[in-house]
């Protein structure tokens, strides 16, 4: 197959404009974009006849070949991949997750060689911190600086396993706040669940709407404001994964209001689908609905999440494609807790998305490449390179057809699950040509992919389209001490033997250090070397990424406060 | 009934004049009323512009010429005519010195709902009859009120007289601090028991009432603190609502690894609580975050007051009240937030009832009266008066704001969590803002701040003054309508309001013992002329006649009708099934051996709420025979509160909106 290619008489869709021209690429990338470009003969030429071009969709929450209590979910970074690109998906984004005690490098290797064996299309890795110690924020660390890692989930939920305190959160976002990582968070209230789940299997519900019946979506909401509160005092920038309730979307768009920099990631499966399905009569057709947070029973949710993705309060979609066989479902089939948690979305997240929200005028083209496409590689920061079609970019291209329908079924997807979650559902828009690195990967319905060919993309970390909001308010985050003259009054006695607030944790935390002591070091007047007064910028070590203004009385601005 | 309705109205329009009959009549040309606030700050200001009050009462009813005496000094209390019985009227009363028979005459009665004039007669302590031409016993104390608010009194539902702290106690003990209640017009006081951890409930339960029965000058209750969490205090909760007459405990998310519980624990204390008709107070802070950002300031070299409330930053109120209100709505539990200390807390509050949770929010007077700007005082010790948790929020616009809540029922009820300490306690955090004791003062200016904030600005009448200052804390508390309310029956616990009387809030006269007051210097219009509770007169002419150890303890039975209506019709609706489906009998995929806690977390420490641990039932064992007895039924079941939503949608009944 040739690696050059020209594309004629496209319309080509960035996220800003779109604007007729040819595309000229070579070698996987695009070399020229223009009328009336000058060519090597030989070259492969597609007539686009004023079709939409449009980047190559970015799906940034995958789980392919995730391995689940000694199995494996059914679609591979073969199998997931593949599904991608006959969607119109020519990069994912998969989350590494180490188990609990484990070393994040290990198993970012692994990850990194599953996938590159696999993956026939480019891919990024997400690595979740599902403990947390200096060990670990080592790893973090090299991560980030040698890796090619941004992004880290840590998890609010799945008590006494992925679950992490408020403390470690705070720890967690701080330090990736001062290296310019993403903090993801999985939000739900992990504690209130298990309550829940006990509650719900005393009562004798083992079935699979007992999963979201002890998942209600308060919960889930809860646990993001408590992310954003969190996410707002370590001053880091905050993206929450599987956006699934209308209420959970609320708290993003309230806090985006107010300033806060957080990201809101709604899925395939809850733009399009909702949670009434868990009650079906069918076991294994509930269970292939479960993941968590739970589609919402509220069957106007896909509706109004459609509309904030479109409004740019939420601002990325993935499909956190994780899919599992009705056998391994079934795992569960006594105790929906034991139910593996995942959905299919992965091939049908473009299509789902431009027939739900363009054609019914929600959002125009653009800001469907930016949802799809072009936010996903600037919060990765891999923009321009992905997300856009300009010279010098990957050609990671999708010739997209407007005008076809078809209708989803599992009899014709390309995941290997029994279960659809879309099944039935008739869809406008689709990919006509599917481009992925210079190479036409999908024609005349026909897939032509090739394992092993999708490379690792490294992401650097911060990304400006998070952190030069961060950076900015860092820099007016220092906190000053009132210089007051020594208390020389009477104290009273009293004993230490309740720790009046000052907590001790019990955990080493890796962010801790010798409290400094005032009069030690602020307030001399002598002429030794400790700063007096108001210190100096030099003075200040560098702080976890301090973001409060000292008050005069009076009033002060509150920067994360716009309003 | 349409005379007298008219006669009610001529009445209420007499009652301002009548007021003010004689006032500067010793001096025409100068008259010695000077308002206060933002109406009129210069001092002289008023001269030759206030109003001839003389001139406009002259022809209306009731203004005779005993009504007051001279008023001389708006700095002299204002004084009503109290007339002791005489002659042959004193002889019947012999054996009583004190008479426990008053009546108060010509008096515009305020409650909640509603303000009408009427006279009043009280006797033992308890309202006996309300109306006009009342036939009374001879030789009654009477009080003319000429028209003047009749209010039932203040009940202050928060404060922590005496309150245990490293083995310092705080200032105002419960004499000191009911004094300092009675003086500004509030007649019942609801004091929080704060066990320490590891001790019984009831132990510290009966500790407080030891010392608020030697000590209370008015009567009380008590709220209890749940410090800690394990079976033992479930039974003791029992045994308290049950026994000793407390429906409301109060959880804290903050002082991490004091205080604190975890979301699992609460997840549990609510549902004990549910069960046994009680209020879930919480006292709202993410003290993981707080213990967090305490660290961080003290690193940076910041020790005083200021770095407590850096460390202890709105949002952080703001999120553990959403927390609280997410679980007290799984558990179909009443939530009652202690000190809304901000706006974005308040914010929460005002939401969540939009929605349909059954939530109240309490500002204290210090949320309502002042700022936390002062938290940068170069004073160290000023500066530390005002430390308290949550604290004082350093945006000088919060107390407008949450007065403004106040108003319109978004927050519901006030307290003071009166909780003072005196600057060589407070010196204990010297060196260290963590180790300050919290606590501000405000039980005495609670209801003079209240009044000066929002009634005199016309942001709420005085029936729902009366709502927000009594009324309120008496129904959630289920006291209503023996407190909180001036009707037949009711405790003769009342208040007669002056609108007009202002004073200045300072340290120097104010009743609590500790050194600095956070409302120092400000002007406030509206105080407590006469304070009657228990059917004696407390205060009079601006003299405290209060008694040591008079107070009683007023038990309060569960099930609150005000709180618990709706979350009897909740739970009745709860009813959650499972679905009916034939059994799966396809493949089974093999699991590792190790089976990963994946979610049915078994929380390490026993919890109280938990069943012993069932084996899991299975679905089509036990819930859909048809015969009447289930297997299961000797299982008791918890409280439900969720509807199973059939396909298509589901009703929230937690989401009216």
């Amino acid at each position: 197959m040739s690696d050059r290619l020209l594309i004629k008489g496209g319309r080509i869709v960035n996220d800003d404009q779109s604007f007729h021209a040819d595309i000229y690429m070579e070698d996987g990338l695009i070399k020229q974009i223009g009328d009336n470009l000058i060519v090597p003969g030989g070259v492969k030429t597609i007539e686009a006849q004023g079709k939409m071009v449009i980047p190559g969709g970015i799906d940034i929450h995958t789980h392919f070949q995730m391995p689940y209590r000694g199995t494996t979910t059914v679609d591979d970074f073969t199998q997931g991949s593949k599904a991608a690109l006959a969607g119109g998906t020519t990069m994912i984004v998969d989350h590494v997750i180490p188990e609990p005690g484990s070393s994040l490098m290990e198993a970012y290797d692994q990850w990194r060689q599953w996938a590159d064996e696999k993956a026939c299309c480019d891919y990024s890795l997400h690595v979740d911190i599902t403990h947390w110690n200096d060990s670990v924020k080592q790893e973090v660390d090299n991560l980030i600086k040698e890796k090619g890692v941004n992004s880290f989930q840590v998890y609010m939920a799945y008590k006494d396993y992925y679950q992490m305190s408020n403390s470690e959160l705070y720890e967690v976002f701080t330090f990736l706040a001062e290296r310019g990582g993403i903090a993801q968070v999985h939000a739900e209230n992990g504690e209130i669940i298990a309550e829940e789940q006990a509650r719900m299997l005393q009562m004798g519900i083992t079935g699979p709407e007992g999963h979201v019946l002890s998942r209600p979506e308060e919960l889930e909401a809860e646990a993001v404001f408590r992310a954003i509160t969190i996410a707002s005092q370590t001053n880091c920038p905050l993206y929450v994964t599987r956006v699934m309730s209308k209420s959970a979307a609320d708290i993003i768009s309230q806090a985006r209001k107010r300033g806060n920099v957080v990201f809101g990631e709604p899925i395939t499966a809850s733009l399009g689908t909702d949670g009434t399905h868990y009650w079906s009569k069918n076991w294994a057709k509930a269970a292939s609905f479960v993941t968590s947070p739970p589609l919402s029973p509220d069957p106007t949710t896909p509706d109004y999440l459609n509309t904030l993705l479109s409004s740019g309060d939420l601002s990325v979609t993935g499909s956190a494609h994780c899919t599992f066989s009705v056998a391994q479902k079934a795992i569960g089939k006594d105790d929906f807790t034991q139910i593996p948690e995942g959905v299919n979305g992965v091939e049908e997240r473009m299509v789902l998305i431009w027939d739900k929200a363009v054609t019914t005028g929600k959002m125009d083209e653009n800001m469907f490449v930016a949802v799809t496409s072009t936010n996903a590689a600037k919060i990765l920061n891999l923009y321009p390179r992905k997300g856009r079609i300009a010279v010098g970019s990957d050609a990671d291209l999708v010739i997209w057809d407007t005008d076809s329908i078809r209708t989803i079924t599992a009899k014709t997807h390309n995941s290997a699950a029994e279960y659809n979650v879309f099944e039935g559902m008739e869809l406008r828009g689709a990919p006509l040509v599917v481009i992925c690195q210079g190479k036409i990967v999908l024609e005349d319905g026909n897939l032509h992919v090739t394992s092993g060919v999708g490379r690792f993309i490294p992401c650097s970390p911060f990304p400006d389209f998070a952190y030069k909001r961060v950076k900015a308010r860092k820099q007016l985050a220092v906190l000053r001490a009132v210089p007051r003259g020594m208390y020389d009054g009477p104290v009273s006695e009293f004993s230490m033997s309740r720790g009046g607030t000052p907590s001790a944790s019990a955990r080493t935390s890796p962010t801790k250090q010798p409290v400094r002591n005032l009069h030690q070091s602020g307030f001399s007047l002598a002429g030794n070397p400790a700063p007096c007064g108001p210190p100096t910028p030099d003075d200040i070590p560098i702080r976890p990424a301090g973001r409060r203004i000292v008050v005069p009385p009076g009033g002060r601005s509150n920067i994360t406060s716009l309003s | 009934g349409a005379e007298k309705k008219k006669k009610t109205k001529q009445g209420a329009e007499t009652l301002m004049p009548a007021f003010f009959k004689s006032m500067g009549s010793d001096s025409p040309a100068r008259p010695r009323q000077k308002f206060c606030g933002m109406f009129c700050p210069v001092e002289g200001s008023s001269d030759s512009k206030t109003l001839d009050f003389d001139a406009l009462s002259a022809c209306r009813g009731r203004s005779d010429r005993r009504v007051i005496d001279r008023q001389t000094d708006i700095s002299q209390p204002r004084k009503v005519e109290i007339r002791e019985s005489t002659g042959k009227e004193a002889l019947q009363n012999l054996d009583d010195k004190r008479s426990d028979r008053l009546l108060i005459k010509g008096a515009k009665i305020v409650n909640d709902d509603q303000s009408f004039c009427a006279d009043i007669y009280m006797e033992d302590g308890v309202i006996k009859q309300i109306g006009e031409n009342l036939i009374v016993p001879g030789g009654v104390k009477t009080i003319d009120a000429h028209g003047r608010m009749l209010m039932p009194g203040g009940i202050d539902v928060h404060t922590r007289f005496q309150m245990p702290d490293r083995g310092m106690t705080s200032a105002d003990d419960f004499y000191q601090g009911t004094k300092a209640a009675l003086a500004g017009g509030t007649t019942m006081i609801i004091d929080h028991v704060v066990p320490e951890p590891g001790i019984s409930l009831i132990s510290a339960f009966e500790q407080w009432r030891e010392w608020a029965d030697s000590k209370s000058c008015c009567d009380y209750s008590l709220h209890v603190d749940i410090t800690e969490w394990h079976k033992g205090i479930q039974e003791e909760m029992e045994t308290l609502v049950k026994d000793h007459g407390v429906n409301s405990f109060l959880v804290y998310l903050a002082y991490k690894d004091v205080f604190q519980l975890t979301d699992a624990q609460v997840y549990e204390v609510f549902s004990v609580i549910r069960d046994l008709g009680a209020i879930a107070q919480v006292h709202a802070e993410n003290g993981d975050i707080v213990a967090e950002e305490q660290r961080r300031i003290l690193e940076q070299g910041i020790t005083g007051p200021e770095g407590h409330v850096l460390s202890h930053p709105e949002e952080v109120e703001a999120e553990a009240v959403n927390r609280s209100v997410t679980v007290a709505n799984q558990t179909n539990c009443p939530l009652y937030v202690t000190k809304v200390m901000s706006k974005s807390a308040a914010d929460v509050i005002a939401q969540a009832r939009k929605k349909g949770t059954v939530v109240y929010g309490e500002p204290i007077t210090a949320s309502l009266g002042t700022d936390g700007s002062h938290y940068w005082s170069k004073n160290w010790a000023k500066a530390a008066a005002y430390v308290t948790s949550p604290p004082l929020s350093p945006d000088p616009t919060t107390p407008d704001y949450l007065n403004s809540l106040l108003s319109c029922g978004d927050l519901q009820v006030t307290g003071s969590a009166h909780c003072p300490f005196n600057t060589a306690q407070r010196a204990v955090g010297k060196d260290d803002f963590s180790l300050i004791p919290e606590g501000v003062n405000g039980t005495e200016e609670r209801m003079s701040i209240i009044w000066d904030k929002c009634v005199v600005t016309g942001k709420m009448d005085e029936n729902q003054f009366v709502a927000v200052t009594s009324t309120n804390a008496a129904k959630i508390f289920n006291l209503y309508p023996r407190k909180g309310r001036i009707a037949v029956g009711s405790d003769a616990d009342l208040v007669l309001w002056d609108p007009d009387v202002t004073k200045i809030i300072s340290a120097k006269s104010h009743n609590s013992t500790v050194e600095y007051n956070i409302f120092e210097g400000t002007e406030v219009r509206g105080g407590p002329l006469v304070v009657i509770s228990q059917g004696k007169i407390v205060l009079e002419e601006g003299n405290l006649h209060t008694t040591e150890g008079s107070g009683r303890y007023v038990a309060r039975k569960p099930f609150s009708d005000y709180v618990y209506k709706r979350i009897k019709a909740r739970s009745r609706l709860a009813e959650l099934r499972g679905v009916p489906r034939g059994l799966y009998d396809g493949p089974v995929c093999e699991v590792s051996v190790t089976p990963k806690t994946m979610t049915p977390a078994s929380s390490a420490k026993t919890s109280p709420a938990k069943q012993p641990n069932q084996p899991v039932r299975n679905l089509h064992q036990s819930g859909f025979s048809l015969s009447g007895a289930q297997i299961d039924d000797n299982v008791p079941r918890r409280n439900t509160q969720r509807i199973v939503a059939p396909p298509g949608g589901r009703a929230n009944i937690t989401s009216l909106g």
